[in-house]
């Protein structure tokens, strides 16, 4: 495989929830080293595609394919898909009582390189990815998700992305809950994570976040489709305009 | 899509993990069943003073008169009339290792109780069915006046202090089984500290039932003089046998003036057990005591750990942590019974139940006319790994004074679909998963256990997660 074929590949996907078909038929190819946004208004599939991508049991592909390297993983179990180099930080992380911060790392990063970590190699890597976001070292002895604020939350979603180092991340509402300093700390950890081996997906309903951190290419998702793409001009246009304008557009052509 | 996120960390082994059992040649067992004859024959072997003979003949009448209790678990499925009472493996009490016999030695090489000792062990009472075979007391605890003997021992080298004591807490008429242990008991730990003694090395026995049909009725008298500190730990494995089998022990443990003891425990019996414990502990003015209880296993375990805060500054803790798996029920709690005021109590249950297995919490707090500032908290928590498990709970709370601060607060969840998926898009497999949702829910008991019984306690609920037991 050449570095050139997509490292995501959703192809004419369809997804139901209890019955009920949220993504319509939805495309995107994403390379590496391409950070792509999908942008909507509620209830447009945006959560529903992150759960989808990870294997959520809850969300039952009906139709289309999800590749991964050139392999589809639709009926892969969620923690295998995170083994081959996938991730989501979770627009509502769960808390799990008891369990600390650093354990937590641990155990999920010796999971997903399939061997267990040098201490001193994980301890340097938990210290630095944390200065980075500018976390204090006890917040690695706090239970994970357990009673955290909701920028606290989003920070430790993307410290478990800087220390697993997944080739492939999404981020669904990573923006939402975040005063205006917390994005642009967390927005330099997503950054500095960022590199020509990794693809991304930000999943978004506003564009403030696309300030920080600057898409190739933004989607428009509406009705389970994406409706539109473009280039990061088309965050601006949405930003200025809002969704209406494209839905409508969008009404026309299937109307004709 | 939905089928293999489902739970399944049933199925593997059915092999209880600590069920092998060697051949244990017996020296001598009384016949089955209980009788007054059968009273006198141990009072007979052990060569009793009077005194304790009396105990056991008069515990006999009260153990006979009394129907067994129906206000919790069933027990009718015991056979009261088929149990050995007595029986005894090994003809000496041993002090050295090596003078153990060999079949007996294996039985603790396998649980690995030298090798603990060589760690940091003070001193090993080792229970083998119904007698101790192998006690050893390091010589620094001598010289600080400890005593850490059998109780049989303890009735020949220390007779006053065992007759002060004994029967004190938990009397023989207390309830049916300690009336039963009363008559028939045998082993157990008796420990007496000095005052102003602070043991630094935790004292441990390691229990074990090995034979088919021997209940097991050990006995521990606990005496901790003015200003004295002691952690005792007993921990419990049991092989696994067909038919039903009894424990049924009782613990007393005097807490003087400004004295401190903690009592750990963890408990695995296996799952055709009945475990039927009376635990108690009478708290004076300022002094301490903590009940660290953790109980894995058995069919029916019932086991409140009581608090008796019994002079001003009075302070008790229980921390109590059950596993119900397939065909369990655990009954278990505390009671806090504030006879005196400013008195402190906290009880903090953690029940898991799993495969239909059943966990109550049932406790007490009592306060007494006259115990003005008392405070008493209640935290019960239950955590569901299915929809066939039940947790329960039934506090009662007697409260006869108004200047007190009394809480109870209980909860109950299920490991959720949400949380599994959040750890395993993090790449940790549904097993794994599972038992990192329970290690977090117990941890706040099981750090409270030193780092070898931590670890073995985590080791032991992996293994129930897998169905590895029973």
């Amino acid at each position: 495989m050449t570095d050139d074929s997509p490292l995501l590949e959703i192809d004419d996907l369809h997804v139901s929830v209890d019955g009920k078909e949220i993504v319509k038929g939805l495309n995107l190819k994403i390379k590496r080293g391409e950070v792509h946004a999908v942008m909507g208004p509620n209830a447009s599939g945006k959560s529903t595609l992150a759960n989808t991508i990870m294997g959520h049991p809850n969300y039952r592909v009906t139709q289309g394919r999800l590749l991964f390297k050139g392999d589809d993983i639709a009926e892969l179990t969620t923690d295998e898909r995170a083994r081959r180099g996938l991730f989501l930080a979770f627009q509502y992380p769960k808390a799990i009582p008891g369990v600390t911060v650093v354990n937590f790392l641990r155990t999920a990063l010796k999971a997903v390189r399939g061997a267990d970590v040098p201490v001193r190699e994980f301890r340097q890597m938990l210290r630095e990815t944390m200065a980075l976001l500018k976390m204090d070292d006890d917040f690695a002895r706090r239970y994970i998700n357990d009673g955290f604020s909701g920028g606290e939350m989003k920070r430790a979603e993307v410290l478990q992305m800087g220390i697993l180092k997944p080739e492939m991340a999404v981020l669904d509402e990573t923006d939402s809950g975040l005063d205006i300093d917390a994005l642009r700390v967390v927005s330099e950890g997503i950054n500095s994570f960022m590199d020509d081996q990794r693809g991304m997906l930000l999943i978004t309903h506003y564009q403030r976040l696309l300030n920080y951190v600057r898409p190739h290419f933004v989607h428009v998702l509406y009705g389970g489709r994406i409706v539109k793409s473009g280039g990061r001009e088309l965050a601006e246009e949405l930003e200025a305009e809002g969704y209406e304008r494209i839905i409508a557009e969008q009404a026309e052509e299937v109307a004709q | 899509m939905t089928e293999r996120h489902g739970v399944d960390i049933s199925a593997d082994s059915d092999a209880y993990k600590w069920g092998f059992r060697d051949e244990t040649k017996y020296v001598y067992r009384t016949e089955r069943g209980l009788s007054q004859h059968v009273v006198e024959e141990i009072a007979d072997i052990k060569n009793e003073p009077q005194w304790m003979r009396d105990f056991r003949l008069s515990a006999l009448e009260v153990f006979q008169a009394k129907p067994m209790p129906a206000w919790g678990p069933d027990l009718s499925h015991i056979r009261l009339e088929d149990i050995f009472y007595y029986a005894r493996a090994s003809d000496r009490v041993e002090r050295d290792w090596n003078d153990v016999p060999e079949n007996i030695r294996n039985t603790f090489d396998r649980l690995g109780v030298p090798e603990a000792e060589r760690k940091f062990l003070a001193g090993v009472g080792a229970q083998y069915d119904s007698e101790v075979v192998y006690h050893h007391l390091r010589e620094e605890l001598s010289k600080q006046g400890v005593i850490f003997l059998d109780l049989d021992s303890a009735v020949r080298e220390y007779p006053d202090l065992v007759q002060q004591y004994l029967g004190t807490l938990v009397p023989s008429a207390d309830n049916k089984f300690s009336a039963l242990n009363s008559a028939v008991w045998s082993g157990g730990s008796f420990v007496y500290v000095p005052e102003g003694v602070k043991v630094d090395v935790p004292l441990q026995a390691y229990f074990r039932i090995n034979a088919e049909n021997i209940g097991q009725f050990e006995r521990t008298l606990i005496i901790a003089e003015p200003g004295s500190f002691v952690h005792y730990i007993e921990g419990c494995t049991a092989p696994n046998y067909s038919t039903n089998s009894l424990h049924a022990a009782v613990v007393e443990v005097i807490i003087k003036k400004g004295a401190r003891v903690r009592y750990s425990t963890v408990q695995n019996w296996s799952n055709n057990v009945y475990n039927l414990v009376t635990k108690r502990s009478a708290v004076y003015e300022d002094a301490v005591v903590e009940w660290v209880d953790g109980n894995l296993g058995s069919r029916v375990t019932m086991k409140y750990p009581a608090i008796y805060l019994m002079e001003p500054g009075a302070r008790g803790e229980v921390l109590s942590l059950s596993f119900a798996g397939r065909g369990q029920q655990q009954d278990t709690g505390a009671k806090a019974v504030h006879v005196a005021p400013h008195t402190t109590s906290i009880i903090n249950s953690k029940s898991v139940s799993k495969d239909g297995g059943r966990a109550s919490y049932r406790g007490l707090v009592k306060v007494y006319p006259g115990a003005r500032n008392v405070k008493a908290s209640v935290r019960c928590d239950a955590l569901l790994l299915d929809a066939d498990s039940r947790s329960d709970t039934y506090p009662t709370m007697e409260i006869a004074e108004r200047d007190v601060s009394v809480s109870h607060e209980a909860s109950v969840s299920r490991v959720s679909e949400e949380q599994l998926f959040y750890l395993r898009s993090r790449g940790i497999p549904e097993r794994e998963a599972t038992s990192m949702i329970v290690n977090g829910f117990v941890e706040p008991i099981v750090k409270e256990l030193p780092m070898e019984y931590a670890v073995e306690l985590n080791r032991l609920i992996e293994l129930q997660l897998e169905g590895g037991i029973g």
